[in-house]
């Protein structure tokens, strides 16, 4: 190109913009590498826990529990029972026909706590992933000179049975499901509950509510509650969910009594906590969905003698949907991360039964993942590992299905 | 529901303004308005910038109040009544004087439920196919989409749109029909349909257009009121002349007038 004729009051300096412009893209392009990197370590660290070598040492052999040379897997109901009462004391047994008889115990069932009572597996030592890698040669030698009984294995901490097993005192037996379905019961209370609320309060703010300075105290304070640290939540619903409304939330007034009464520690207790503590986060993003409806669609609407009713529920809502699911997303992932609002609502800690209804004692996932870490012994460490495996896999699942609900409201249009 | 406003149709006025005047706030915005609007006649409101002309046309159904918040004083009557009165109910008043926007503004749904969907909420019994085919004829519209009722009302063009969202109005069978600047965002051809289109309407319909284009209220109506900011101070504006538009544009009464209308306002 000919060069433009200078006026001496420009200083165009194109190049010197465009530089400028490339450092920015080199600081962007860097923040994401950073994020991008941060994430990697996260999931890698993840991975590392929750598989790996185990020397692992049985008190009694397994093998000679055999009875008329049939092994443990193959034995029937008798057999079993026999070999429990043989090795655990008759009180020991007493004890836990009491907490479920016997002969209405599955296989399955008898066997792991012949496993858990008699053979009592013990994790000597456990290898992260990335020294089972590494040095798999140096582990084999470690584990036959420090532990000559014991035998080597690699174990995914994370399987299908970690996933179906109750919660159990020993690391080997411990699972998951019991804390799955807390969360997933906790979660499916706080969705009913917030989601109703939340979503009709955000129309009222934004449809119905006059622009006057009590209507903007309430807007400003939904604001300021959606920042409110979460324990600070947790209290209030031990206060009011777990105390005042016991009732309620423990089911006396609808006559539910539960032998392990968990007075208001309940499952109903903990969702209605985590309902109150995203429902300013679900208000916030249904009001934003909402805003982002255009006015000229509103206009258009009220132009044909459509009531507000109608416009809002025929024109507003099935367009702010999209916003209002995503934003719903973002509140229940929030929730089902929660952990200390639920430690102080009083989520049990170890309890190895499922929750059946609102009123049931639960824990959740987090709970029990804060519980492993804080032990001292690595394997409960690599089992945490593995929960939180799981806990990102039902994040990615529940947000899945919002997605795909979301796309199916946002017609093509 | 409020009393339903009265059906008579004795009077050659469907509308006229009784010194109306409409505030936003401490901001009066028109002051002292009175003029008539007559029926199955175009009324054209021309005048600059910022004088009010769509605020004075908003306040023939009362849309003001939901969007600005206005209050009102005067009266406006419609069929002889005033249709601020309390006993009136705002949702009948824009059931039964329509409204198409400065911006198409369809919905996000197909053309035919972009017609359907006024007629259903007003509790339309009758056939709807048929509705939906007679207004989009009534608009000029009908064969150009007659086989794709089922597309996205968002997938015409910018005149289509203007011509739906004119069929979307007729199908709730209004007796006035307000225009805010109908073909400001469309170019010369759409235009000129749209011009058509009122030309063929005022047959039914009683029509009330704002526009920036003095070349247009020239062409399409047939009366015209002219508007303009009355002091400068309060940046309050009135209709300084009310008339046939043939007299507007050729012999005005008032000197404003004529300078707007020839062009040498300013």
């Amino acid at each position: 190109m000919k060069e433009k004729l200078a006026n001496p009051n420009y200083d165009v300096n194109i190049k010197g913009r465009n530089r400028g412009g490339l450092i920015w893209r080199w600081i962007f392009q860097a923040s994401t590498v950073v994020g991008i990197l941060a994430l990697t370590a996260l999931l890698l660290n993840i991975m590392n826990g929750a598989f790996g070598y185990v020397a692992l040492e049985a008190r009694v052999d397994p093998g000679t529990l055999a009875v008329n040379g049939t092994p443990l897997e193959n034995q029937t109901r008798e057999q079993l029972i026999s070999v429990l009462k043989e090795h655990i004391s008759s009180g020991a047994f007493n004890k836990l026909e009491k907490d479920q008889p016997f002969a209405k115990r599955s296989l399955a069932n008898i066997r792991q706590v012949i496993l858990e009572r008699v053979v009592k597996y013990d994790v000597k030592q456990s290898w992260s992933l990335w020294e089972s890698i590494t040095r798999v040669n140096q582990i084999k030698q470690e584990s036959t000179t420090k532990y000559p009984k014991a035998k080597l294995q690699f174990t995914s901490w994370l399987s299908s049975d970690f996933v179906g097993r109750p919660q159990s005192s020993e690391a080997l037996t411990a699972g998951v499901r019991t804390a799955i379905l807390g969360s997933l019961w906790t979660i499916l209370f706080t969705i009913l509950v917030a989601f109703p609320i939340g979503v009709g309060a955000a129309i009222y703010l934004e449809e119905y509510a006059t622009d006057n300075w009590l209507n903007r105290l309430i807007r400003t304070n939904i604001n300021n509650l959606a920042g409110v640290p979460s324990i600070v939540y947790g209290i209030l619903g031990l206060a009011i969910f777990v105390r005042t409304l016991e009732p309620l939330t423990s089911g006396s007034i609808f006559g539910y009594a539960d032998s392990v009464t968990a007075n208001g520690r309940t499952v109903l207790a903990a969702g209605l906590t985590l309902g109150l503590l995203v429902l300013p986060i679900i208000i916030i993003n249904a009001q934003e969905a909402i805003r982002a409806v255009p006015q000229s669609l509103r206009k258009a609407s009220y132009g044909l003698g459509a009531t507000k009713w109608q416009t809002v529920w025929y024109h507003v809502l099935p367009n702010a949907i999209p916003g209002i699911l995503t934003g719903t997303i973002l509140a229940v992932s929030r929730a089902i991360g929660e952990t200390a609002p639920l430690v102080v609502v009083g989520a049990s800690t170890a309890i190895s039964f499922d929750p059946t209804s609102p009123f049931s004692k639960f824990t959740t996932l987090p709970i029990q993942i804060y519980q492993w870490t804080s032990r001292p012994q690595d394997e409960f460490r690599s089992l945490a590992a593995a929960a939180i495996i799981v806990l990102l896999i039902i994040l990615l699942g529940l947000n899945a299905a919002a997605i795909l609900l979301r796309n199916r409201f946002s017609r093509s249009y | 529901m409020a009393q339903p406003l009265s059906n008579h149709k004795n009077s050659n006025y469907v509308l006229e303004t009784k010194g109306l005047g409409i505030s936003y706030g401490d901001f009066q915005a028109v002051t002292g308005v009175n003029i008539p609007v007559k029926r199955h006649k175009i009324t054209a409101i021309i005048g600059p910038s910022g004088c009010g002309k769509s605020t004075l046309l908003r306040a023939f159904n009362r849309m003001n109040e939901l969007f600005a918040g206005t209050s009102i004083e005067g009266q406006v009557l419609f069929d002889g009544e005033n249709l601020y009165d309390p006993a009136v109910d705002p949702v009948e008043v824009r059931y039964r004087i329509g409204m198409v926007f400065q911006k198409p503004n369809p919905f996000p749904k197909s053309i035919y439920e972009n017609i359907a969907w006024g007629a259903r909420i007003h509790g339309f019994k009758g056939k709807m196919d048929e509705l939906v085919e007679s207004c989009l004829q009534q608009a000029a519209l009908w064969e150009e989409v007659k086989d794709k009722l089922n597309q996205s009302g968002l997938a015409l063009s910018g005149g289509q749109q203007q011509r739906l969202c004119i069929a979307r109005a007729l199908a709730v069978q209004p007796e006035v029909i307000l225009m805010d600047e109908p073909a400001s965002a469309l170019d010369p051809i759409a235009t000129l349909k749209i011009e058509e289109l009122m030309q063929e309407l005022k047959k039914h319909y009683t029509i009330v257009i704002v526009t920036h284009n003095m070349q247009q209220a020239a062409r399409v109506s047939d009366y015209t009121a002219m508007m303009m900011l009355v002091d400068r101070q309060t940046r309050s504006g009135t209709v300084i002349e009310y008339d046939d538009t043939n007299i507007i544009f050729t012999r005005p009464k008032d000197k404003r007038t004529e300078d707007y209308v020839t062009g040498r306002f300013g």
